[in-house]
């Protein structure tokens, strides 16, 4: 496991039906790109998270397919509408094969 | 004529620095209740120099000003959290972490940020919050001290100036303080490298006009430790100095030597007045 991996989501706690609310994600990683050298001058490995998807009550709200260049501590905001209550379950898959995940409940009033 | 016409063009453009930020009446407000003094009026030792002092954070574009608005949006935070882990984290022969005596944090900083550098009675000398740190590890923990302006020292610097945040700066210059304070206000003013630049060629008399496609601010450290975008990482009072220095190419000094404890000192002491703002995010 890459060292010092913290997710962090920013999600209202309640909504009301049908509203929409901006949910903030973060998460911290080195986001290494394997495209640079270290200093005898061999690679040093890739070491990303590849994938960020967020599911609602087992639905998808998003997928994220990451790429080598985007930067360290990835950021991710986005807006969903909030049908009904439930939980809300982020995941980050790490290039060596950890899911990190956490779960924000929010409620309808 | 034309010639003459664009010269008093240039001597207007210079004698008023003029600063092109978006909006410049802008204030900051941190998760919408803690009110930052980005703007106010000089203390009294700068009589003469300046009328107002301003902290980097006016001279930012919108995109990054807004950033400090909401810790979450506040990248430097991650930093803060790790600095939180290291607080509760035993190390050292002595098996005690800062927690062991200082307690909870949030009531044991509060205010530390805004007053440091400051003298130490038992120490004899002006003393930094990296160097209390590091004090604290060697002689109470047992521990290795901290590179002083290493990844660790710095999420600690900023653990602890977060306690302070909308705190006015308030460094004393008096008493036994005021023969360092002396000798990094002579620093400020003295031009150094092979460029000749002293700090206040480019803090002082020209803040806000462009250098390298940037705006000079006027060099406050009341938002250290900085989250810097351009390395994505935490930058410390003594780390931008030497990078300062380095620029004026001039042999620099080491940090935490007694030259950049003094310098430290004296530009703290030109920020009495605005509120402490670290963590903040700069280019």
């Amino acid at each position: 496991m890459a060292s010092g991996v913290k997710p962090r989501v920013k999600a209202p706690k309640k909504a009301a039906a049908g509203e929409i609310v901006t949910i903030k994600t973060l998460i911290s990683h080195k986001m290494e790109s394997g495209q640079r050298k270290n200093k005898d001058g061999s690679p040093i490995p890739r070491s990303i998270i590849n994938r960020f998807t967020c599911d609602f009550n087992g639905k998808n709200v998003i997928d994220i397919e990451m790429a080598p260049a985007i930067s360290t501590n990835p950021y991710f905001q986005f807006d969903a509408m909030i049908p009904e209550a439930g939980d809300m379950v982020f995941t980050w898959h790490d290039d060596d094969g950890d899911v990190y995940s956490t779960t924000k409940s929010i409620a309808i009033g | 004529m034309k010639i003459k016409a664009l010269t008093a063009i240039a001597a207007v453009l210079l004698s008023a620095p003029t600063f092109v930020a978006a909006d410049e009446n802008a204030e900051l407000i941190v998760n919408g209740e803690i009110e930052i003094v980005t703007k106010t009026a000089a203390p009294a030792h700068l009589a003469g120099a300046l009328d107002e002092i301003l902290s980097g954070w006016r001279f930012r574009a919108d995109e990054t000003q807004s950033l400090q608005t909401d810790d979450f949006d506040n990248p430097a935070m991650i930093f803060v959290d790790q600095g939180m882990d290291d607080w509760g984290t035993v190390d050292g022969s002595e098996g005690k972490s800062c927690a062991s005596c200082h307690g909870d944090v949030e009531e044991s900083m509060a205010g530390v940020r805004a007053e440091y550098p400051k003298w130490n009675d038992t120490a004899g000398e002006v003393r930094t919050i990296a160097q209390m740190v590091n004090e604290c590890r060697t002689d109470r923990m047992g521990a290795e001290a901290h590179g002083y302006t290493s990844a660790k020292m710095a999420r600690m610097e900023a653990l602890i100036s977060v306690q302070s945040r909308g705190m006015p700066v308030n460094v004393a210059i008096d008493g036994p303080a005021a023969d360092m304070w002396e000798q990094g206000k002579e620093m400020f003013y003295s031009r150094t490298g092979q460029l000749e630049l002293s700090c206040a060629s480019c803090h002082e008399e020209n803040y806000g006009n462009r250098i390298r496609s940037d705006h000079l601010s006027q060099g406050q450290i009341n938002g250290f430790p900085v989250y810097r975008l351009k390395n994505a990482k935490l930058t410390t009072p003594h780390g931008r100095f030497k990078g300062c220095v380095r620029d004026t190419r001039a042999e620099t000094y080491s940090p935490g030597s007694d030259d950049f404890v003094a310098l430290e000192l004296y530009v703290a002491s030109r920020g009495n007045g605005l509120s402490v703002e670290g963590v903040s995010v700069r280019n």
